[in-house]
């Protein structure tokens, strides 16, 4: 049981209304990674979608820069309690990238540049919920924050928006990513806590 | 290895701050006095946790700087002005505060005072620290193994340990033991020497015939750490004779 | 700056709290690219949500911590091996 420390506050945690429990607000964009941060030139970047039975949709830079893309303003709740608001991104809908995606799959498990992976309900992807986003802030996204391109995924906590995503799967059995089989929460959402397993 | 508890789970000692030693303007050493202390070895730090009132929690790690005294501990503390930790610790933390502490932590980058080979200390601005650890432990258990170091500094108003490492610089030459700083922006007044960051031959000029046969520890923030090994290893010196503590970009926390 | 990382002894301490010896002195062999060394001079990545020591060699994650509460895994399946000296 940690002992407080006398006169210790750390850094300002101001209780806002819009926050989830236990978070604090930031204004900043902390940089959080599990490995070192790739280079992909976009000459290079393929975004694919594979589906349980093996059917893969494939886009290079050029193809998805040619989608119909939206700007859109959300909040990011990172699972080590900072949130940050209203923060602004261009990007493609999933229901977009879906559109022409014939599947039965339950689950979808992303895969990013270097090996990173991170599972959700495939219907977390679908509704209007998540985006390929590519430009932050008015600017490309930068590579430490993902880019070329980055999962959106805001309704979940923010290790669920994979960064560098280059694949996302179809799968029938839910496969648990990289933080999940570390002892994080399978599904992840912040309004409710769902941190850690169990929780 | 005596003295150092590498055997049991570590857990968290409560110490409490017995002194305070102002090092710079920005940078103090705290003298803690911590019940149950194992003993260490110069190189080792601990992480200290600091437990707000609502249970907010955060750790941090520190080279320790002292060579094994009993259940005494002193670690230096750089204050970052964008820091969380580092401000408290140079400002707020006061005579009889309690501070938790975990350790001792690192058997890799420790100096053990019975090695006889000679030891080439290089350290960049709060990279100095373990590196006083393993100088202070030598002075302390009248090891013979010669030691150097090398510390690199901004200017005389970063330096730490002035006092000390000018009585070394004096009188240490006699007990093999030798210190130099290189002043990288500005020098003290009737400086006579370079200023300037270490190149290849100021490096080789200052690490003198003995590196070749040298265990080397390098420490400081990363540009500086990877730039010291590689002109090292240029001067042909293995990877097994290096041994580096990268303290991040920012050199501290 | 590119990119972030520690040296391998900067997870000594949470190890620590797992192991009673000091992991990062042993040596570990990396399951990807079959490199050995200390973990000392592998590659730390975190401290949150989790640290991962990555081979400097390959990148791969050799060992992954971590700490939630009342519980730290550890997932060891990037390394073949952990070779410990004995005490002297």
């Amino acid at each position: 049981m940690p002992i407080v420390t006398p006169g210790f506050h750390g850094r300002p945690r101001g209780a806002k209304k819009e926050l989830p429990p236990g978070q604090y607000l930031v204004h900043d964009f902390p940089v959080l990674s599990a490995g070192p941060t790739p280079r992909v030139r976009p000459e290079n970047w393929e975004f694919r979608i594979t589906t349980e039975s093996g059917q893969v949709h494939a886009w290079n830079w050029t193809a998805f820069q040619a989608l119909p893309a939206e700007d859109i303003t959300v909040d990011l709740h990172c699972v080590t309690k900072w949130s940050k608001l209203d923060t602004p991104w261009r990007g493609v809908s999933l229901d977009t990238l879906m559109a022409d995606v014939t599947t039965t799959a339950g689950y979808a498990l992303a895969r990013s540049v270097g090996g990173y992976t991170t599972n959700m309900p495939l219907q977390d992807l679908l509704g209007g919920r998540a985006w390929i986003a590519f430009r932050y802030a008015g600017h490309d996204l930068t590579p430490e924050h993902g880019g070329p391109a980055r999962l959106l995924v805001p309704h979940l906590y923010l290790w669920k928006s994979a960064k560098w995503v280059q694949r996302i799967d179809l799968l029938s059995r839910d496969e648990p990513g990289f933080w999940e089989t570390l002892g994080y929460h399978n599904y992840g959402d912040p309004w409710l806590e769902q941190r850690y397993q169990g929780d | 290895m005596a003295g150092t508890a590498l055997s049991g789970r570590l857990n968290w000692l409560v110490s409490h701050l017995a002194g305070i030693r102002q090092e710079t303007a920005t940078a103090r050493t705290l003298i803690l006095d911590v019940p149950g202390w194992p003993g260490h070895l110069p190189g080792q730090h601990v992480d200290v946790r600091l437990t707000a009132e609502d249970g907010y929690s955060t750790e941090r790690s520190y080279s320790i700087a002292s060579a094994p005294d009993g259940t005494r501990l002193e670690l230096t503390v750089q204050r970052l002005a964008d820091g969380e930790v580092s401000p408290y610790l140079t400002e707020v933390f006061d005579l009889g505060y309690p501070l938790e502490v975990r350790g001792p932590i690192g058997g890799y980058f420790a100096w053990r005072p019975a090695l006889a080979p000679p030891v080439l200390l290089i350290g960049g601005g709060s990279g100095v620290v373990p590196l006083m650890a393993m100088l202070r432990t030598r002075i302390a258990t009248a090891s013979t193994a010669p030691m150097r170091l090398i510390y690199s500094t901004r200017s005389p108003d970063t330096l730490l340990y002035a006092e000390e490492l000018r009585r070394i610089a004096i009188a240490g030459q006699d007990a093999g033991l030798t210190a130099e700083i290189v002043y990288t922006r500005s020098a003290p007044p009737g400086w006579t020497g370079r200023v300037g960051r270490l190149d290849a031959a100021w490096l080789r000029t200052l690490t003198g015939a003995r590196a070749a046969s040298s265990r080397c520890y390098i420490c400081g923030p990363t540009g500086f750490v990877e730039n010291v090994a590689d002109l090292l290893t240029s001067q042909g010196l293995a990877d097994w004779q290096i041994r580096t503590e990268r303290f991040g970009p920012g050199g501290g926390s | 700056m590119s990119d972030t990382w520690m040296d391998g002894n900067s997870m000594a301490g949470p190890l620590r709290e797992v192991f009673s010896v000091d992991v990062t002195e042993a040596v570990g062999r990396c399951a990807s690219c079959k490199s050995t060394g200390p973990l000392a001079e592998g590659r730390v990545f975190g401290p949150a949500p989790g640290l991962v020591l990555r081979c400097p060699a390959c990148d791969q994650p050799l060992l992954r911590l971590a700490r939630t509460p009342g519980r730290t895994r550890l997932d060891l399946r990037g390394l073949e091996y952990l070779e410990f000296p004995w005490s002297d």
